[in-house]
C-alpha cells in the first residue's frame, strides 16, 4: 500500500543516496505540507463561511448571499476576505501591543498543528503519531491561550469577561471530552489516529458498518456536545455572545486580525468533525468501486478521501443547524450541565465499556 | 443598598469620575451602543464576576422636548409627534391622544371610526408584540425566531402602508375620526392576515415557548412580586405577569372595547417567562378583538363634523389607554386657546424601565439582557 509515510522514507532514501544533507527534503516536505494545509483551511473556510449563511438564511426563510460572483453569490467569502484583507489595522492604544499581536497568531497555530494527525484518507496522513488522538485533544485546547491573550491584551472588560468565560468553559469541556474519547480508544486498543480508522472497517452483525457511534452512541452525543462547547458555537458561544459581550474577546480585533480569529473558528469546527468522523464515523470507511484501468488502492483512496469529506461537512452542517435553531445557554447552566451531566454520563459510558470489554 | 455615584455625561464626552473599583467588584458600562440595549439606553452594571449587584440606567439620549413642543402647537399638529413617542405603535399612541382631546371637547365620533381605531390599534398590538419577540429571541441567541417574527410583522406593516401610506409613523388617527376609510379589498385582507397568523403561533412555540433551552434562560430570572410591581405603578404586560389582572381595555373601557369578547391573560410567576407568556397570549386575544370588530364593522362616515380650528373648552382631562406597553396617559389642561397650555405624556415603558435596577440585583450578565428584554423598552417614548 502507498502511504504518505512511506513516500516521505523514500524521499529521505534517495536524497541521502546523492548525498543531500537530511535537512533539505525535511524543509522542502514541511513547506509542502504547511502550504497544502493552509490552502485546504482557507477553502475550507471561505466555503464553510458561505455555507453557513446560506444554510441560515433558508432556515430563516430568506436567500443569503446571491449576488457576489453570480451563482448564489458563491464569491461573496472571497470578497468578504480581501475586504478584511485592505481594511486598516487598529490596535487599541492602551492595549498590551505584543499580546495583542501574538493572541490570533497564537489561536490560529493551534488549529493549524491539529491538522497533522487528521487521517484523510488510506495512508494520506501527515504524521501518524501513536499518541494521535492525546495529541489532538491536547493541541486543539491550547487554542484557549490565544482567547486568553486576546481578552486580556485588548483592555477592554467585555474582552476580559469573554476570555475568563472561554477559559472556564474549556476547563470544564475539556474533561467529559476527554472521557467520551476514551471509549473508542479502548474498543480499538490503540491511539493512532490512523489504527482508530483502520479498526472500523468490516461491519458489526453483518450490516451495520463497524463504526463504533454504533456501540459508543452515548460517548458521541458527550463528544459532539462538548465539540460545539469547544469551538464556542451555539448553544455555547458564551465567551463571545453578541448580546451581550458585545463580541467578547475579540471585540477590539478588526481587519486580518479579526479575520484570523474568524478563520481558526471555522478551522477548529472542521478539526472537530474531523475527530469525530475518525472516532466515531469511521473515518474514511464507505462504500467505494473499482474504476477499471485505475489501481485499487489509487480509487479506494479518493473514495476514502470523499467520505471523510462527506461525514465531516455533515457533522459541520449539523452543527449550523443547532446553532440556527437553539438560543445561547447561559454561563452557570454550562456548567452546571458539564460538571452535572456529561461527566457522569461520559464515566458512567467509560465503566460499562470497560466491564464490557473485559467479559 | 447605598448608590455610588456616577458618572456624569457632559456634552459628546463622559467625563468618568473614579468609580470605586474593587479587586472583586467592577463597573461595566453596558450602552448606550450596545446590541442589546434596544435603542440609547445605558447601563452600569456593577459586577461581582458575573453576578450584577446593582444597576444604573441613564436615560435621555433621545430626549426631545416633547411636551414643550407640544404646548407650542395646536391640537391636530400634536398628533404627528405622538407618531414619535412609541414608535413601534404609532397607532397605539394616535388613539391615546385623541381619545384625550376628544374627550376634553366632549366630541363624539362616528362608529365606523370607533371600528378602525380598535381593528388598527389591536392589528398595532400583534406588530409591536411580533418585534418584541423577534428581539427578545434575538437577546437570548436565537436568531431564527427575529426572521419569522419579522415576516408575520411586514404583513401587518403592508395593511397599515395600504390604509395611511406609511410603514411606521401613522398619524392615522384625527381629533374626530379618522384620515379616511380603509380602502378596497382591506377588509379581506385584513382576515386573510389573520388566517395566515393564527397557526404562526404553534410555529412559533415549536422554536422557542417549547424549547427547553429557551425556558432555562427565562424562567425563575427577574423575578418581581405583586407587591414590588403595584408599588412602582407599572403597567401592561409587566403586571399581568405578576398576577395583577388589570388591563384598561377591561377595567376602564375606552372607545368601544366594551363591546368585544377577549381574555386577559394573567400569569402567576412574576419572571421574565410569564411576561413573555402574557405577550403570546396577548396577540391571540388580539387577533379575536379584531375577527369580532371586522365582523361588525358598520358602514357609514369616517370623520365627524369638526370646526376649522379646534378650541377646546377651558379645562383638562387625563385619559389613559392600553397600548402594547402598557398604561399610556396623556394629560391635557386648555386655556381655551387653539394650543394646549400643558401637555403630559405618561409613558409606560418610562414607568416600567424604573423597576429594572430591582429586578436585576443578584442575577448574571447574560439575564440582564433578558430582562432588559422583558421590559420591552422603547427608548422614543421614554426620553420623549
Amino acid at each position: 500500500m502507498i502511504t504518505f509515510a512511506k513516500v516521505i522514507e523514500q524521499l529521505y532514501a534517495v536524497t541521502a543516496a546523492w548525498g543531500i544533507p537530511w535537512l533539505v527534503p525535511t524543509l522542502v516536505v514541511m513547506t509542502i505540507v504547511v502550504g497544502v494545509v493552509v490552502a485546504y483551511i482557507a477553502v475550507a473556510a471561505m466555503f464553510l463561511i458561505w455555507w453557513e449563511r446560506k444554510i441560515s438564511a433558508h432556515i430563516q426563510v430568506r436567500f443569503g448571499p446571491m449576488r457576489v460572483g453570480g451563482w448564489h453569490g458563491w464569491a461573496q467569502s472571497i470578497a468578504d476576505g480581501l475586504k478584511l484583507l485592505l481594511k486598516e489595522d487598529i490596535i487599541p492604544a492602551r492595549a498590551d501591543k505584543v499580546v495583542f499581536v501574538l493572541a490570533p497568531m497564537v489561536v490560529f497555530a493551534a488549529s493549524l498543528a491539529s491538522y497533522v494527525t487528521i487521517p484523510w484518507a488510506p495512508g494520506l496522513i501527515v504524521r501518524d503519531l501513536h499518541i494521535g488522538v492525546l495529541y489532538m485533544v491536547a493541541i486543539s485546547s491550547l487554542a484557549v491561550v490565544g482567547i486568553i491573550m486576546a481578552g486580556w491584551s485588548s483592555n477592554n472588560k467585555y474582552a476580559t469577561l469573554g476570555a475568563m468565560r472561554s477559559a472556564a468553559q474549556a476547563v470544564s469541556y475539556e474533561v467529559p471530552l476527554v472521557l467520551s474519547i476514551l471509549g473508542p480508544v479502548m474498543i480499538a486498543g490503540t491511539m493512532r489516529m490512523g489504527g482508530l480508522v483502520e479498526a472500523q472497517g468490516g461491519t458489526w452483525l453483518g450490516f451495520l458498518p463497524r463504526w463504533y457511534v454504533f456501540p459508543q452512541a452515548v460517548a458521541f452525543l458527550v463528544y459532539f456536545i462538548c465539540a460545539l462547547a469547544e469551538c464556542n458555537r451555539l448553544p455555547f458561544d458564551i465567551p463571545e455572545a453578541e448580546s451581550e459581550l458585545v463580541a467578547g474577546f475579540h471585540v477590539e480585533y478588526s481587519g486580518m486580525r479579526f479575520a484570523i480569529f474568524f478563520l481558526a473558528e471555522y478551522a477548529n469546527m472542521f478539526v472537530v468533525a474531523a475527530i469525530a468522523t475518525t472516532l466515531f464515523l469511521g473515518g474514511w470507511h464507505g462504500p467505494w468501486i473499482p474504476i477499471p484501468g485505475l489501481p485499487a488502492e489509487v480509487v479506494h483512496g479518493l473514495f476514502g478521501l470523499v467520505w471523510f469529506q462527506v461525514k465531516c461537512y455533515f457533522l459541520i452542517f449539523v452543527m449550523m443547524w443547532l446553532r440556527w435553531t437553539l438560543n445561547r445557554l447561559r454561563v452557570d447552566q454550562l456548567m452546571d450541565f458539564a460538571w452535572k451531566v456529561l461527566l457522569p454520563i461520559a464515566f458512567a459510558n467509560l465503566i460499562i465499556t470497560g466491564l464490557v470489554l473485559m467479559l | 443598598m447605598e448608590r455610588v455615584k456616577a458618572p456624569v455625561p457632559i456634552g459628546t464626552t463622559v467625563m468618568v469620575e473614579r468609580l470605586e473599583e474593587t479587586m472583586e467588584e467592577m463597573y461595566v458600562n453596558m450602552g448606550p451602543q450596545h446590541p442589546s440595549t434596544h435603542g440609547v439606553l445605558r447601563l452600569m452594571l456593577k459586577l461581582d464576576g458575573e453576578v450584577i449587584t446593582d444597576c444604573i440606567p441613564y436615560i435621555g439620549y433621545l430626549h426631545r422636548c416633547h411636551e414643550k413642543i407640544g404646548e407650542n402647537r395646536s391640537y391636530p399638529q400634536i398628533v404627528p409627534y405622538t407618531d414619535r413617542l412609541d414608535y413601534l405603535a404609532s397607532m397605539s399612541m394616535n388613539f391615546g391622544y385623541v381619545v384625550a382631546v376628544e374627550q376634553l371637547m366632549g366630541q363624539k365620533i362616528p362608529e365606523r371610526a370607533e371600528y378602525m381605531r380598535v381593528i388598527l390599534a389591536e392589528l398595532q398590538r400583534i406588530a409591536s408584540h411580533l418585534l418584541w419577540l423577534g428581539t427578545f429571541g434575538l437577546d437570548l441567541g436565537n436568531f431564527t425566531i427575529f426572521i419569522y417574527c419579522f415576516r408575520e410583522r411586514e404583513m401587518v406593516l403592508d395593511l397599515f402602508e395600504a390604509v395611511s401610506g406609511q410603514r411606521l409613523n401613522y398619524s392615522f388617527y384625527r381629533i374626530g375620526g379618522m384620515g379616511m376609510d380603509f380602502p378596497g379589498g382591506w377588509v379581506e385582507n385584513c382576515r386573510a392576515f389573520l388566517e395566515w397568523f393564527k397557526p404562526r403561533i404553534p410555529e412559533y412555540d415549536a422554536l422557542v415557548t417549547d424549547n427547553i433551552l429557551f425556558r432555562k434562560r427565562i424562567q425563575k430570572v427577574g423575578i418581581l412580586g405583586r407587591e414590588a410591581v403595584v408599588n412602582y405603578g407599572l403597567s401592561g404586560p409587566m403586571l399581568r405577569a405578576s398576577g395583577v389582572k388589570w388591563d384598561l381595555r377591561r377595567n376602564d373601557p375606552y372607545s368601544i372595547y366594551d363591546r368585544f369578547e377577549f381574555e386577559i391573560p394573567v400569569f402567576e410567576d412574576c419572571d421574565v417567562w410569564a411576561r413573555f407568556l402574557v405577550r403570546r397570549q396577548e396577540m391571540i386575544e388580539s387577533v379575536k378583538i379584531i375577527e369580532q370588530a371586522l365582523d361588525q364593522l358598520p358602514a357609514g362616515e369616517v370623520m365627524a363634523k369638526m370646526p376649522k380650528t379646534l378650541k377646546p373648552p377651558v379645562g383638562q382631562v387625563y385619559s389613559r389607554t392600553e397600548s402594547p406597553r402598557g398604561e399610556l396617559g396623556f394629560y391635557l389642561i386648555s386655556d381655551g386657546s387653539p394650543k394646549p397650555y400643558r401637555y403630559k405624556v405618561r409613558s409606560p415603558a418610562f414607568c416600567n424601565l424604573s423597576a429594572l435596577p430591582e429586578m436585576m440585583k443578584g442575577f448574571l450578565v447574560a439575564d440582564a439582557v433578558a430582562i432588559l428584554g422583558s421590559v420591552d423598552i422603547v427608548l422614543g417614548e421614554i426620553d420623549r
